[in-house]
């Protein structure tokens, strides 16, 4: 378990939790330091076996089973814990090609996914094949920008989910990238895709002030960065240009960060953008530690990663 | 009694208060966690992943077919025994279909040398070999192109002198790597006429910078994977002794 520890923040200082002193007077400071762990994939494209000893590249890396071990562990650690995707869980080994994405669905819900988003490679199998594996997966897939409403997905998705953990209100969305020209028109039928700013502005507009969140997770699989010249979006861009989105958990990309990139974002606030590479290689994971006003720094939230 | 009462009194009153103070955002930690072989697996998991697993491994480690040699991409500059078989196959395969559904014959099949995967080795052909040799998922292609866009995928292969795997297509070069002669089922290209070509959805949209399958006439697609084409014919195809041939040479 490597961590980086170097202190990265907009304003200076840490903010120190407080245990205080037992008793009545410290009841409050005591009860309401909490802490919120979000673990995450991406792009895990079925690899549900770890990489064989002898993978020039990734030997002995990886492995559902083994995935489900790290997980149960810091659920144990800390039962105030979501596990997300964002996407791409289909397509990569013949897992896929001779069940479909049966088994990886499967195998999520055993390790408890709390919520996943839809990445392209997710409609290898077409529209149908996606919507044939749904009763395979007790989690929710979340899309706030394709709209279903003309294909057999429709109603199978949500726009936004709220998770409740230890009084803490985590709104979480998700982004799909465009599909023009990644998937083939036979493969998505009629899913619209929206577009991811407006969406999010949307999401977080309801998230925030109708569902009064304390946190902001965006599942997107749009794509880490595609550099000054493009006009794609991605999830850098999306980082600026949005407010109120505390953690964009991304994908598409197999974009593998030594650390979370912090964005300072149209408000002028941070916004973290992480993405884990790819083949579940590795699982991310942020822990949101929540105070009482008086505790909290009065310098604003302070970042390590 | 009383006393109590003012107790609980009072822890209503602090619980409340706890209700009503807001909690903030103070602390933000985040890591990276590797997979690695120092996690233990997960027995219920892994228990419950066997039996796919010993399934597919079943499937794919059965022989299905005999290679009588091991044919790799890199024996022969132009042409290689494997590529031609892929592209043969990709023919052979890929034609019935296509001229059900068109009333046309396929004319020639262009796939690409980085497509090859892996070697053909000697000895028992399984499924497993067909995921080696294509592990991607593309499918066939056939677009309907002018001659003269024919023209400009022979200067392709004449510039790129790679043995991307054709079939029906023959090109000859002269000493100087120049083109000598290129013919289609053994006769000249015609500028004018549409010709029908099976290619890879890959190098169909532009991949390896192979432009000169847009724009067209018409394009299909044959919902048939690569790495099925290779499957279906060893099912059929007691032993694979491919062969390099004519069908890309230089004159020496």
């Amino acid at each position: 378990m490597k961590r980086r520890n170097f202190i990265q923040q907009a304003t200076a200082g840490t903010a120190l939790v407080s245990l205080g002193t037992f008793g009545l007077q410290s009841f409050s400071t005591i009860n309401q330091a909490k802490k919120i762990t979000i673990l995450h994939t991406n792009d895990v494209h079925s690899h549900i076996d770890a990489f064989p000893d002898d993978d020039p590249r990734n030997a002995n890396k990886g492995g559902v089973a083994r995935r489900a071990t790290l997980i149960e562990s810091i659920r144990k650690e800390n039962p105030n814990t979501l596990l997300l995707d964002a996407g791409d869980i289909f397509q990569g080994t013949p897992y896929f090609n001779y069940y479909g994405g049966e088994l990886e669905f499967k195998l999520m819900s055993k390790l408890k996914y709390d919520a996943a988003t839809i990445g392209n490679h997710d409609y290898d199998n077409g529209i149908e094949g996606l919507y044939a594996q749904l009763p395979h997966a007790e989690f929710d897939f979340i899309s706030s920008n394709y709209d279903f409403s003309n294909t057999i997905m429709d109603t199978h998705t949500k726009p936004y989910r709220v998770f409740k953990k230890d009084g803490i209100s985590i709104g979480v969305f998700g982004l799909g990238v465009e599909l023009n020209g990644l998937v083939t028109p036979a493969n998505f039928k009629e899913t619209k895709y929206l577009d991811p700013i407006e969406m999010s502005q949307e999401m977080t507009r309801i998230l925030k002030e109708e569902k009064g969140c304390d946190l902001i997770i965006c599942l997107s699989h749009l794509g880490y960065d595609y550099g000054e010249n493009s006009s794609k979006i991605s999830d850098l861009k999306l980082a600026k240009a949005t407010k109120d989105i505390d953690l964009i958990i991304g994908g598409h990309t197999h974009t593998f960060l030594s650390k979370p990139t912090v964005v300072e974002n149209i408000e002028g606030k941070n916004t973290l953008v992480n993405q884990v590479g790819c083949y579940g290689i590795n699982v991310g994971r942020i822990d949101f530690y929540f105070d009482t006003d008086k505790n909290k720094s009065a310098n604003g939230v302070s970042i390590s990663v | 009694m009383r006393f109590t009462h003012l107790i609980y009194l009072l822890y209503f009153f602090v619980f409340l208060n706890c209700k009503n103070s807001k909690v903030e955002l103070s602390k933000i930690e985040g890591s990276q966690i590797q997979i690695t072989d120092t996690l233990n697996v997960d027995t219920s998991v892994e228990t419950f992943i066997a039996p796919y697993r010993e399934h597919i491994k079943k499937d794919l480690d059965s022989a299905i077919a005999y290679a009588a040699e091991t044919y790799s991409k890199n024996d022969g500059a132009l042409n290689t025994a494997v590529g031609n078989l892929m592209a043969d196959i990709a023919y052979e395969q890929a034609n019935p279909i296509f001229l059900k559904r068109s009333g046309h014959d396929i004319d020639m099949v262009l796939l690409n040398y980085g497509g090859i995967r892996s070697i053909l080795p000697k000895g028992d052909v399984t499924k497993g070999t067909a995921y080696k040799l294509m592990p991607f998922e593309n499918s066939l292609v056939v677009a309907a192109i002018k001659g003269n866009q024919i023209n400009d995928l022979v200067n392709y292969l004449v510039k790129a002198k790679k043995a991307h795997p054709i079939a029906k297509l023959k090109i000859t070069l002269d000493k100087d790597g120049s083109l000598l002669e290129s013919k289609i089922k053994g006769e000249n290209i015609d500028a004018n006429k549409t010709y029908y070509v099976a290619t890879n959805d890959y190098l169909y949209q532009g991949g390896d910078d192979m432009t000169f399958f847009q724009p067209n006439d018409s394009h299909y697609t044959l919902d048939y994977k690569i790495r099925n084409t290779l499957i279906d014919y060893f099912m059929k195809t007691d032993t694979i002794n491919p062969v390099r041939d004519d069908r890309f040479t230089q004159i020496k």
